[in-house]
Protein backbone atom coordinates (compact mmCIF):
# COMPACT_ATOMS: atom_id res chain seq x y z
CA UNK A 1 0.00 0.00 0.00
CA UNK A 2 1.56 3.19 -0.75
CA UNK A 3 1.85 6.12 1.92
CA UNK A 4 -0.97 8.45 0.60
CA UNK A 5 -3.28 5.31 1.50
CA UNK A 6 -2.31 5.18 4.81
CA UNK A 7 -2.20 8.90 5.57
CA UNK A 8 -5.71 9.32 4.26
CA UNK A 9 -6.85 5.95 6.06
CA UNK A 10 -5.17 7.26 9.84
CA UNK A 11 -6.77 10.70 9.12
CA UNK A 12 -10.11 8.91 8.73
CA UNK A 13 -9.88 6.76 11.16
CA UNK A 14 -8.42 9.60 13.78
CA UNK A 15 -11.58 11.49 12.64
CA UNK A 16 -13.69 8.50 13.65
CA UNK A 17 -12.60 8.47 16.88
CA UNK A 18 -12.44 11.47 17.88
CA UNK A 19 -16.08 12.18 16.57
CA UNK A 20 -17.17 9.26 18.93
CA UNK A 21 -15.31 10.07 21.75
CA UNK A 22 -15.39 14.14 21.92
CA UNK A 23 -17.43 15.13 24.87
CA UNK A 24 -19.08 18.12 22.86
CA UNK A 25 -21.33 17.66 20.46
CA UNK A 26 -19.43 20.67 18.13
CA UNK A 27 -15.99 19.23 18.55
CA UNK A 28 -17.90 15.42 17.22
CA UNK A 29 -19.48 17.28 14.23
CA UNK A 30 -16.11 18.49 13.03
CA UNK A 31 -14.34 15.48 13.83
CA UNK A 32 -17.17 13.37 11.41
CA UNK A 33 -16.63 16.07 8.66
CA UNK A 34 -13.02 15.58 8.77
CA UNK A 35 -13.53 11.46 9.05
CA UNK A 36 -16.28 12.01 5.63
CA UNK A 37 -13.22 14.29 4.29
CA UNK A 38 -11.00 11.17 4.70
CA UNK A 39 -12.96 9.03 3.18
CA UNK A 40 -13.19 11.16 0.08
CA UNK A 41 -9.84 11.30 -0.43
CA UNK A 42 -9.61 7.57 0.09
CA UNK A 43 -11.91 7.30 -2.91
CA UNK A 44 -9.98 9.42 -4.74
CA UNK A 45 -6.78 7.32 -3.93
CA UNK A 46 -8.77 4.42 -5.06
CA UNK A 47 -9.29 5.76 -8.54
CA UNK A 48 -12.84 6.13 -7.99
CA UNK A 49 -13.18 10.42 -8.59
CA UNK A 50 -16.98 10.54 -8.97
CA UNK A 51 -17.64 8.76 -5.80
CA UNK A 52 -14.84 10.74 -4.25
CA UNK A 53 -16.57 13.83 -5.16
CA UNK A 54 -19.74 13.14 -4.47
CA UNK A 55 -18.83 12.01 -1.02
CA UNK A 56 -17.36 15.88 -0.33
CA UNK A 57 -20.79 17.12 -1.89
CA UNK A 58 -23.16 15.08 -0.08
CA UNK A 59 -21.43 14.25 3.68
CA UNK A 60 -18.98 17.38 4.25
CA UNK A 61 -21.05 19.91 2.13
CA UNK A 62 -24.64 18.62 3.07
CA UNK A 63 -25.09 15.86 6.24
CA UNK A 64 -22.39 17.49 8.34
CA UNK A 65 -24.52 21.28 7.92
CA UNK A 66 -27.68 19.10 8.65
CA UNK A 67 -25.79 17.53 11.75
CA UNK A 68 -24.92 20.78 12.88
CA UNK A 69 -28.28 22.22 12.57
CA UNK A 70 -29.43 19.42 14.42
CA UNK A 71 -27.19 20.03 17.33
CA UNK A 72 -27.95 23.76 17.49
CA UNK A 73 -31.67 22.92 17.33
CA UNK A 74 -31.53 20.42 20.26
CA UNK A 75 -29.03 22.80 22.19
CA UNK A 76 -26.53 20.50 22.39
CA UNK A 77 -23.64 22.72 21.84
CA UNK A 78 -24.36 24.70 25.06
CA UNK A 79 -21.15 22.59 27.11
CA UNK A 80 -19.53 19.39 27.61
CA UNK A 81 -22.14 17.06 29.01
CA UNK A 82 -21.26 15.05 31.66
CA UNK A 83 -22.28 11.34 31.15
CA UNK A 84 -21.77 11.23 27.28
CA UNK A 85 -21.50 7.32 27.51
CA UNK A 86 -24.99 5.52 28.29
CA UNK A 87 -25.08 2.93 31.58
CA UNK A 88 -24.60 0.06 29.07
CA UNK A 89 -21.56 1.60 27.41
CA UNK A 90 -19.04 -0.93 28.25
CA UNK A 91 -21.02 -3.69 26.58
CA UNK A 92 -21.32 -2.02 23.52
CA UNK A 93 -17.37 -1.12 23.48
CA UNK A 94 -17.11 -5.24 23.84
CA UNK A 95 -19.39 -5.74 21.48
CA UNK A 96 -17.76 -3.84 19.15
CA UNK A 97 -14.57 -4.88 19.63
CA UNK A 98 -15.97 -8.51 18.95
CA UNK A 99 -17.33 -7.54 16.02
CA UNK A 100 -13.88 -5.92 14.80
CA UNK A 101 -12.06 -9.21 15.98
CA UNK A 102 -14.40 -11.21 13.66
CA UNK A 103 -13.77 -8.91 10.76
CA UNK A 104 -10.22 -8.69 11.01
CA UNK A 105 -9.64 -12.51 11.32
CA UNK A 106 -12.59 -12.93 8.46
CA UNK A 107 -9.87 -10.65 6.26
CA UNK A 108 -6.56 -12.19 7.07
CA UNK A 109 -7.88 -16.04 7.03
CA UNK A 110 -9.71 -15.29 2.87
CA UNK A 111 -6.34 -15.55 1.29
CA UNK A 112 -6.62 -11.89 0.76
CA UNK A 113 -3.77 -10.95 3.08
CA UNK A 114 -1.15 -12.76 1.41
CA UNK A 115 -1.88 -12.34 -2.22
CA UNK A 116 -0.69 -9.51 -3.74
CA UNK A 117 -2.89 -9.21 -6.71
CA UNK A 118 -1.73 -8.00 -9.25
CA UNK A 119 -3.28 -4.28 -8.99
CA UNK A 120 -4.39 -3.14 -12.12
CA UNK A 121 -4.87 0.65 -13.43
CA UNK A 122 -7.73 2.30 -12.08
CA UNK A 123 -9.85 2.25 -15.47
CA UNK A 124 -9.61 5.81 -16.98
CA UNK A 125 -12.51 8.04 -17.98
CA UNK A 126 -14.73 6.36 -15.65
CA UNK A 127 -17.07 9.70 -15.27
CA UNK A 128 -18.36 8.96 -18.80
CA UNK A 129 -19.30 5.37 -18.21
CA UNK A 130 -21.05 6.01 -15.09
CA UNK A 131 -22.89 8.79 -16.86
CA UNK A 132 -23.77 6.23 -19.69
CA UNK A 133 -24.93 3.64 -17.48
CA UNK A 134 -26.89 5.61 -15.09
CA UNK A 135 -28.51 6.67 -18.26
CA UNK A 136 -28.89 3.05 -19.93
CA UNK A 137 -28.65 0.28 -17.74
CA UNK A 138 -29.70 1.61 -14.12
CA UNK A 139 -32.07 4.45 -15.78
CA UNK A 140 -34.78 2.49 -13.64
CA UNK A 141 -32.79 2.41 -10.26
CA UNK A 142 -32.19 6.05 -10.60
CA UNK A 143 -35.75 7.31 -11.32
CA UNK A 144 -36.54 4.87 -7.99
CA UNK A 145 -33.79 6.76 -6.09
CA UNK A 146 -35.48 10.36 -7.50
CA UNK A 147 -38.69 9.33 -6.02
CA UNK A 148 -37.20 7.70 -2.77
CA UNK A 149 -35.21 11.57 -2.12
CA UNK A 150 -38.08 13.19 -3.10
CA UNK A 151 -40.67 11.66 -0.75
CA UNK A 152 -37.63 11.39 2.17
CA UNK A 153 -37.56 15.30 1.65
CA UNK A 154 -41.52 15.89 1.90
CA UNK A 155 -41.12 13.23 4.78
CA UNK A 156 -38.53 15.21 6.94
CA UNK A 157 -39.98 18.47 6.19
CA UNK A 158 -43.70 16.72 7.74
CA UNK A 159 -41.87 15.41 10.67
CA UNK A 160 -39.90 18.41 11.50
CA UNK A 161 -42.66 20.26 11.68
CA UNK A 162 -45.55 18.11 13.14
CA UNK A 163 -45.58 19.73 16.58
CA UNK A 164 -44.96 23.10 15.79
CA UNK A 165 -48.74 22.98 14.08
CA UNK A 166 -49.99 21.62 16.71
CA UNK A 167 -48.86 24.08 20.01
CA UNK A 168 -45.59 23.42 21.31
CA UNK A 169 -46.42 25.33 24.27
CA UNK A 170 -50.13 23.84 24.83
CA UNK A 171 -48.13 20.18 24.46
CA UNK A 172 -45.81 20.84 27.54
CA UNK A 173 -48.00 22.73 29.74
CA UNK A 174 -49.78 19.57 29.16
CA UNK A 175 -47.25 17.49 30.15
CA UNK A 176 -44.73 19.84 32.83
CA UNK A 177 -42.74 16.24 33.87
CA UNK A 178 -41.55 16.61 30.60
CA UNK A 179 -40.14 19.85 30.64
CA UNK A 180 -37.01 18.95 32.64
CA UNK B 1 -0.25 -6.78 3.07
CA UNK B 2 -2.10 -6.81 -0.14
CA UNK B 3 -4.08 -3.11 -0.81
CA UNK B 4 -7.49 -4.99 -0.61
CA UNK B 5 -6.50 -6.65 2.47
CA UNK B 6 -5.43 -3.24 3.54
CA UNK B 7 -8.64 -1.05 2.52
CA UNK B 8 -10.83 -3.87 4.05
CA UNK B 9 -9.30 -3.70 7.62
CA UNK B 10 -9.57 0.33 7.62
CA UNK B 11 -12.99 -0.53 6.72
CA UNK B 12 -13.36 -2.64 9.50
CA UNK B 13 -11.83 -0.65 11.91
CA UNK B 14 -13.80 2.20 10.41
CA UNK B 15 -17.19 -0.41 11.12
CA UNK B 16 -16.17 -0.81 14.80
CA UNK B 17 -15.19 2.82 15.56
CA UNK B 18 -19.15 3.49 14.57
CA UNK B 19 -20.63 0.79 16.12
CA UNK B 20 -18.93 1.58 19.51
CA UNK B 21 -20.11 5.12 19.21
CA UNK B 22 -23.55 4.31 18.17
CA UNK B 23 -23.94 1.42 21.20
CA UNK B 24 -22.00 3.60 23.61
CA UNK B 25 -22.91 7.56 23.09
CA UNK B 26 -26.48 9.01 24.77
CA UNK B 27 -26.70 11.67 22.48
CA UNK B 28 -29.32 10.38 19.46
CA UNK B 29 -27.13 12.86 17.26
CA UNK B 30 -24.39 10.78 17.80
CA UNK B 31 -25.86 7.56 17.45
CA UNK B 32 -26.88 9.17 14.03
CA UNK B 33 -23.36 10.01 13.08
CA UNK B 34 -22.27 6.19 13.84
CA UNK B 35 -24.59 4.28 11.66
CA UNK B 36 -23.06 7.09 9.03
CA UNK B 37 -19.95 6.09 9.55
CA UNK B 38 -20.76 2.48 9.76
CA UNK B 39 -22.58 3.14 6.01
CA UNK B 40 -19.00 4.92 4.95
CA UNK B 41 -16.71 1.71 5.82
CA UNK B 42 -19.62 -0.44 3.81
CA UNK B 43 -18.86 1.91 0.99
CA UNK B 44 -15.01 1.71 1.08
CA UNK B 45 -15.31 -1.73 0.97
CA UNK B 46 -17.52 -1.52 -2.42
CA UNK B 47 -14.93 1.00 -3.46
CA UNK B 48 -11.84 -1.58 -2.51
CA UNK B 49 -13.91 -4.57 -4.47
CA UNK B 50 -14.35 -2.95 -7.48
CA UNK B 51 -10.75 -1.58 -7.97
CA UNK B 52 -9.00 -4.41 -7.07
CA UNK B 53 -12.02 -6.86 -8.36
CA UNK B 54 -11.79 -8.79 -11.51
CA UNK B 55 -13.95 -6.77 -13.86
CA UNK B 56 -13.46 -2.96 -12.38
CA UNK B 57 -14.53 -1.97 -16.13
CA UNK B 58 -18.20 -3.21 -15.40
CA UNK B 59 -18.38 0.00 -12.37
CA UNK B 60 -20.72 -2.08 -10.26
CA UNK B 61 -19.17 -1.41 -7.19
CA UNK B 62 -19.40 2.52 -8.61
CA UNK B 63 -22.97 2.46 -8.94
CA UNK B 64 -24.09 0.80 -6.15
CA UNK B 65 -21.56 3.09 -3.89
CA UNK B 66 -23.25 5.89 -5.59
CA UNK B 67 -26.90 4.77 -5.04
CA UNK B 68 -25.73 4.07 -1.26
CA UNK B 69 -24.83 7.73 -0.82
CA UNK B 70 -28.47 8.98 -2.19
CA UNK B 71 -29.77 6.28 0.67
CA UNK B 72 -27.34 7.45 3.43
CA UNK B 73 -28.75 10.97 2.31
CA UNK B 74 -32.09 10.33 2.38
CA UNK B 75 -31.52 8.63 5.98
CA UNK B 76 -29.74 11.22 7.72
CA UNK B 77 -32.58 13.53 6.16
CA UNK B 78 -35.28 11.73 8.32
CA UNK B 79 -33.54 10.58 10.96
CA UNK B 80 -32.21 14.04 12.00
CA UNK B 81 -35.74 15.48 11.87
CA UNK B 82 -37.04 12.31 13.71
CA UNK B 83 -34.68 13.54 16.44
CA UNK B 84 -35.99 16.94 16.24
CA UNK B 85 -39.51 15.81 16.75
CA UNK B 86 -38.47 13.57 19.93
CA UNK B 87 -36.71 16.31 21.34
CA UNK B 88 -39.92 18.33 20.83
CA UNK B 89 -41.79 16.33 22.46
CA UNK B 90 -39.51 14.89 25.24
CA UNK B 91 -37.29 17.69 25.53
CA UNK B 92 -34.20 16.03 25.69
CA UNK B 93 -31.91 13.96 22.95
CA UNK B 94 -30.32 11.65 25.20
CA UNK B 95 -31.05 7.92 24.24
CA UNK B 96 -31.27 6.82 27.65
CA UNK B 97 -33.72 9.08 29.35
CA UNK B 98 -36.17 8.82 26.52
CA UNK B 99 -38.08 5.33 27.92
CA UNK B 100 -41.80 6.08 27.00
CA UNK B 101 -43.12 5.33 24.09
CA UNK B 102 -46.80 6.78 24.81
CA UNK B 103 -47.11 9.88 23.01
Amino acid sequence: MTLPFWILAIVTLAGGVAAMTLRRLVHCALALTVAFAGLAGLYLNLGAEFVGLAQLLVYVGAIAILIVFAILLTRGGEGAEEHVFSPTGLAGAVIALAVFAVLAWAVETSGLAGTHAAAAAAPSNTMRQIGLAMMQRYVLPLEVIALMLTAAMIGAVILALRERRTGTAQNLSERPEMRA
Amino acid sequence: MSPLAGCLLVSALLFSVGLAGALTRRSAILVLAGIELMLNAANLNFIAFWRFGPHPELLTGVIFVIFSIAVAAAEAAIGLALILAIYRHAQTSDVSEIREMQG
